[in-house]
């Protein structure tokens, strides 16, 4: 496969991914409003941290109110990382590829963005943007959909799956650090329904309360980074993500499992293994912040040992003549 | 919905006779189309625009903030040629394709043509299309136009010309291709009564031809069609065509040289690239040989073709036989190689450089198309008959500075399909794109790009002016369609 149209396809999933999270932050939030107990007020900054964009939020609007916010993190194309912006690039990038995935993918992008280019400004998106963000969730989980069952789970489809795994193992760390930055915690909560009505949004963040109510029942905060972070079974557990990211790397690369040939194949493998083996306690020991910051920075890591391995497009070695 | 008050008004018109009878091959469609009811026949038009958006079958335009998207404004109504007059379009555009491919073949070796005096020498020379840097080459079996269109009109007479020639990989044909998946879904019944040629083979066959032009020791020839990227107007079609034939869409940016031969760069490494159909234009091709600020194209390129080590479709310089001043030579270029009339005629042809014709030209503007030499989709031309006294004065002076630049034609009255318009039928002007391969025989794809100008009373049919397109039927001889129903049975 072409070096630019495995990058493409790899954007292109990364991107959707991420417009799907951000949707998933901010839905979430909208949720948890509403539910809030008297005299306590809205949270809206922890949302624009959680993304890293923070700076250049404050910088062009300053308060961080909810039609800010959601402005900021949907429909503002100056942000690379607002829904729109990810949508236009994703499609921008399957454009490239038309000829490498199915038609069908093609479409269900192309409706995915309209639909929120359509809605940017309209009435819509004042009115029901809980019923918004929830079909921009939709139409993300249709496209991986679509992807699945329409095109062959060869290396295209696998560079698109190592880029949606790496992006998601991103966002669930984030999602879970929220909690971090909504309210430092304080003694006088731990167990209180505003408690569990925050570890819940969390766990809803990431679609995961119902899944996490059937593996564990009550809601504690160690079960809660426990499942977010180690389950092996649930899809966007950052856990299961790197397993399904480096079964899709050596799928590409043909490299044994156990063993590596590339940087990528060696990073993606040292944190499959500390994952496979870490427990809650280990993660409660070194700080949960702290945690999933390294875990940002080893993705990051994984990410540019891929773009090393199959993307860059330095001049090639000089071959001898065939 | 019925046609009771379409009126030809003295055109010549595709579908009907000028008594209002439906044309012989026509009565199937016309009896379909008038028993479906008017909201059926609006609804099924809707369905193929929807059809099409969704498909996302869009071309950008030029000049409008960087490449907007927009969708080929489509018709149902579609234009059908009849068995009988096809065959002389077949004949005649195999004669013309063979004929200026002579022709580029002998403009970059011994100029035979010019010695003899048939084309003269300063008009070659100073052809914008003019390559020396293509002397010398010589492509496999000496076929340098691979891929080919022609513009085709029809004028009152019901008379088919030649408009203009393309032999730079001309575009459009996806449309042909998707415009006839969706005719399918729109009007099932009525392919089955009309034995329509098939033109769904196209991929196949161009992949075939380019894989005959690689190097013969090459046994599974690499082949990948080569565009500018996704910003070029026809990045669909470059696409939607390297789908089709099941082969790699590459941008310069993916190719190198090295060691002698052409190779892409993928997820495992080089590979070697063997035939390239490439829609980059010559000046872009490698910036060693041509425009040195080209980022499209590949250094080095033009070595390896020279060599014989990698097939280009169509070969670099072919641009020479579609520039327009020599277009007014293609019946004498046909005779000159052939010893033959042409079988389909040229509209007449006044090049400006000759100052009789120039002087004719002046005088006549009212009723004359003036056209840009090297110009193409419809940019920098004066419809004379449209134009203001104001615009053809300031074309005069355009004309009296730069004489080779400008050829002029008499305004024609191209010929008409109905159309649907605010929910009723009236004619709009067409012509027809055809498309010719060209390998080790040539083929002509029995169907076409009928553009038509949705405007009303407009005769520029091109899709960044307000275009639109519409199927065309080539039907079968009757024998082929009976012997068809007996393989059938």
């Amino acid at each position: 496969m072409l070096s630019r149209v495995a990058d493409s396809i790899y954007w292109m999933s990364r991107q959707i991914e991420r417009a799907e999270n951000v949707a998933r932050f901010v839905g979430v939030n909208l949720h948890m409003r509403l539910d809030l107990p008297p005299g306590v007020t809205e949270q809206w900054m922890p949302l624009v941290i959680t993304t890293g964009d923070d700076a250049a939020f404050s910088e062009r609007y300053g308060a961080a109110t909810r039609e800010n916010v959601i402005q900021f993190l949907t429909f503002d194309t100056d942000n690379p990382n607002s829904i729109l912006s990810c949508l236009r690039a994703a499609r921008e990038n399957a454009r490239g590829v038309r000829e490498i995935i199915s038609s069908e993918m093609w479409e269900q992008l192309n409706k995915f963005y309209l639909m929120v280019r359509d809605t940017a400004g309209s009435a819509r998106a004042r009115e029901l943007p809980e019923a918004f963000f929830a079909d921009v969730r939709m139409a993300s989980h249709l496209f991986v959909g679509v992807s699945d069952a329409t095109m062959s789970h060869g290396e295209g489809w696998n560079f698109a799956r190592l880029g949606r795994m790496i992006e998601r193992a991103d966002k669930t760390t984030r999602i879970l650090d929220m909690k971090y930055f909504i309210l430092l915690p304080s003694l006088s909560d731990v167990g209180t329904p505003f408690d569990d009505l925050q570890w819940s949004a969390v766990l809803r963040a990431a679609s995961a309360l119902e899944m996490y109510r059937k593996r564990y029942g009550r809601l504690t905060w160690e079960h809660v980074i426990d499942f977010l972070l180690l389950d092996h079974d649930f899809p966007r557990a950052v856990h299961h993500c790197v397993i399904h990211a480096q079964q899709s790397l050596h799928a590409i690369t043909g490299t044994p499992f156990g063993t590596f040939r590339s940087i990528a194949d060696r990073r993606m493998g040292q944190l499959r293994s500390d994952l496979d083996f870490a427990m809650v306690e280990d993660v409660i020991g070194t700080g949960l912040h702290e945690y999933l910051d390294s875990i940002q920075v080893r993705l990051n890591g994984i990410a540019e040992g891929v773009f090393e391995t199959f993307f860059a497009m330095r001049p090639a070695p000089v071959l001898s003549a065939a | 919905m019925l046609f009771g008050t379409y009126s030809t008004d003295g055109f010549f018109d595709e579908l009907f006779e000028p008594d209002g009878r439906p044309r012989t091959g026509a009565e199937p469609l016309v009896r379909k189309i008038e028993s479906l009811s008017a909201g059926e026949l609006l609804r099924r038009q809707q369905d193929a625009e929807r059809t099409l958006l969704q498909l996302g079958i869009t071309f950008n335009v030029y000049g409008d903030g960087g490449g907007i998207e927009r969708i080929f404004p489509f018709d149902v109504i579609p234009r059908i040629v009849s068995a009988t007059e096809w065959d002389r379009l077949e004949a005649g555009l195999k004669q013309r394709v063979l004929a200026l491919n002579m022709f580029i073949d002998d403009v970059y070796h011994e100029q035979r043509i010019v010695g003899d005096g048939v084309v003269p020498k300063e008009i070659l020379m100073s052809s914008g299309a003019y390559r020396p840097q293509c002397h010398g080459l010589k492509p496999p079996r000496g076929v340098w136009c691979h891929i080919n269109g022609a513009d085709l009109v029809r004028d009152r007479d019901g008379q088919f010309y030649v408009l203009e020639d393309n032999l730079r990989c001309p575009s459009g044909v996806s449309y042909v291709l998707e415009n006839r998946y969706v005719m399918k879904k729109t009007f099932p019944e009525v392919f089955e009564a009309s034995s329509v040629r098939p033109v769904v083979d196209y991929p196949s066959r161009l992949l075939d031809m380019l894989q005959s032009l690689a190097p013969v020791t090459v046994t599974q020839p690499k082949v990948v069609v080569l565009t500018p990227g996704i910003y070029n107007s026809a990045y669909f079609e470059h696409s939607f065509l390297a789908q089709q034939m099941g082969v790699e869409l590459v941008e310069g940016r993916d190719l190198l040289v090295s060691g002698g031969l052409v190779r892409v760069r993928t997820t495992q490494g080089l590979e070697r690239v063997d035939v390239i159909y490439r829609r980059v234009d010559d000046d872009f091709i490698d910036p060693d040989v041509f425009r040195s600020d080209s980022m499209l194209g590949v250094p080095g390129l033009m070595d390896v073709y020279r060599n014989g080590r990698v097939a280009l479709a169509n070969a670099p310089g072919t641009g020479i036989a579609d520039d327009k001043v020599i277009y007014a030579f293609v019946p004498e270029i046909i005779r000159y190689y052939l010893g033959e009339d042409a079988i389909v005629p040229n509209v007449p042809t006044y090049v400006c450089a000759d100052p009789a014709d120039q002087a004719y030209v002046l005088a006549h503007l009212e009723a004359l198309v003036v056209k840009t030499a090297g110009g193409s989709g419809g940019y920098g031309m004066l419809v004379g008959p449209a134009a203001s006294a104001k615009e053809r004065a300031a074309f005069a002076e355009r004309i009296r500075e730069k004489p080779r630049d400008y050829i002029a034609q008499p305004a024609l009255a191209l010929s008409r399909v109905p159309s649907i318009v605010d929910g009723g039928f009236e004619g709009r002007h067409v012509d027809l794109r055809p498309y010719v391969l060209f390998g080790e025989d040539i083929y002509v794809l029995p169907g076409g790009l009928t553009r038509v100008a949705l405007r009303k009373g407009s005769l520029v049919v091109n899709s960044s002016q307000g275009g639109g397109s519409k199927d065309t039927w080539v039907l079968a001889h009757k024998s082929a369609a009976e012997s068809k129903l007996h393989q059938a049975a």
